[in-house]
């Protein structure tokens, strides 16, 4: 089941800081001094600068984001999970409005018992996109108000997001 | 208004309840009641009014001036308590069951669903997925299904016509409505 969809976690090779423009490789830099006491790992996505942290300090981590005047990122644009069936990651998009700038956080989480702290303290947005990779994915996220189900419903079993669910289980309703 | 028609030879006229009787007065029609009530239901068919899907966004253009659903007698309307028709238009997810199901149970009878597009008659794209009803048969009765995804506003016109002359049938044959 699993090998049929499975292109495993994406290959480590070294980021290529040429794709980035010149102030979006400054703010790399400017992020990485002030998340310093996280050791974030530079990366790129695509053409976003990226940092990849553990997924213990990503609370403090994105309230440091979103207070330090020199980075401002009052918004969150997205917050999505990915199954890559060893482990969970996170994508989190932060948004700058003042320094148009976009960044992009990874961070993973074990498979079993996938378990993280919430930020939706720190962003309201957060609240449904939380509740969502809770229902599909069976992600806890400690310190959310409410988990109930938003997408599916009370009675439903099992985690529809994850790529071991079996496609075409139908239950009769 | 009637004109009377004379009696023949020296016989007294006809009074007016055997002229209607045989449909003998012009401009007056005989039927039975179940006939005429077929004929006021289908000519006030009131929508209860909520979408689904895309198939909604059809829907709504048929409402509007370029289709025109009023010249039908169809009116679209926000509650169950006053509504005649359901359009259940677009994919019924498992979640939303249940409220459906709550507002077929709140409309009066008689009442009819249209299960409009291909999600609401089968599941259609999402035929067999986890979190959607494989058509919402499954729930509520079904009088008239729209094929299509979504069906052009033609279909659903033509099957608000279809639905008026099964409503026209049940009358005739003094059949159950639904």
């Amino acid at each position: 089941m699993a090998q049929h969809h499975n292109q495993g976690p994406p290959e480590e090779s070294p980021p290529d800081f040429d794709q980035l423009s010149q102030s979006r490789r400054e703010l790399l830099a400017l992020v990485e001094d002030v998340f310093q006491q996280f050791h974030p790992q530079p990366g790129v996505l695509k053409d976003l600068p990226q940092l990849k942290v553990d997924s213990g300090s990503i609370a403090s981590l994105c309230q440091t984001a979103k207070d330090d005047p020199r980075l401002d990122f009052k918004l969150l644009l997205c917050l999505a999970c990915v199954d890559y069936e060893k482990y969970f990651q996170l994508v989190y998009f932060l948004q700058s409005l003042t320094h148009e700038q976009t960044l992009v956080i990874k961070t993973d989480v074990p498979y079993e018992n996938p378990s993280l702290p919430s930020v939706t303290s720190v962003w309201q947005a957060a609240d449904w996109y939380e509740r969502e990779a809770h229902d599909l994915f069976g992600v806890d996220f400690d310190g959310h108000p409410d988990l109930a189900p938003l997408l599916l419903y009370e009675e439903f079993e099992g985690y529809p997001g994850r790529k071991e669910y079996p496609l075409n289980d139908y239950e009769e309703f | 208004m009637a004109e009377i028609i004379l009696g023949q030879g020296n016989r007294p006229a006809p009074s007016l309840l055997d002229q209607a009787i045989t449909g003998r007065v012009p401009g007056v029609i005989t039927t039975t009641k179940d006939q005429l009530f077929g004929m006021a239901r289908k000519s006030s068919l009131w929508t209860l009014s909520f979408g689904l899907a895309c198939c909604a966004i059809e829907m709504i253009s048929t409402y509007m001036a370029h289709h025109d659903f009023d010249r039908f007698g169809v009116v679209t309307w926000p509650s169950p308590r006053q509504s005649d028709v359901m359009i259940v238009a677009g994919t019924v997810v498992k979640k939303m069951a249940e409220p459906i199901r709550l507002l077929y149970e709140q409309m009066p009878e008689p009442k009819w669903v249209i299960a409009m597009g291909s999600c609401a008659t089968n599941g259609g794209p999402y035929y067999r997925s986890y979190s959607v009803v494989m058509g919402v048969d499954h729930i509520i009765p079904v009088d008239v299904y729209v094929p299509g995804c979504p069906p052009r506003p033609e279909a659903l016109l033509y099957g608000i016509l279809k639905l008026q002359e099964k409503i026209m049938q049940d009358a005739k044959s003094s059949g159950p409505t639904p």
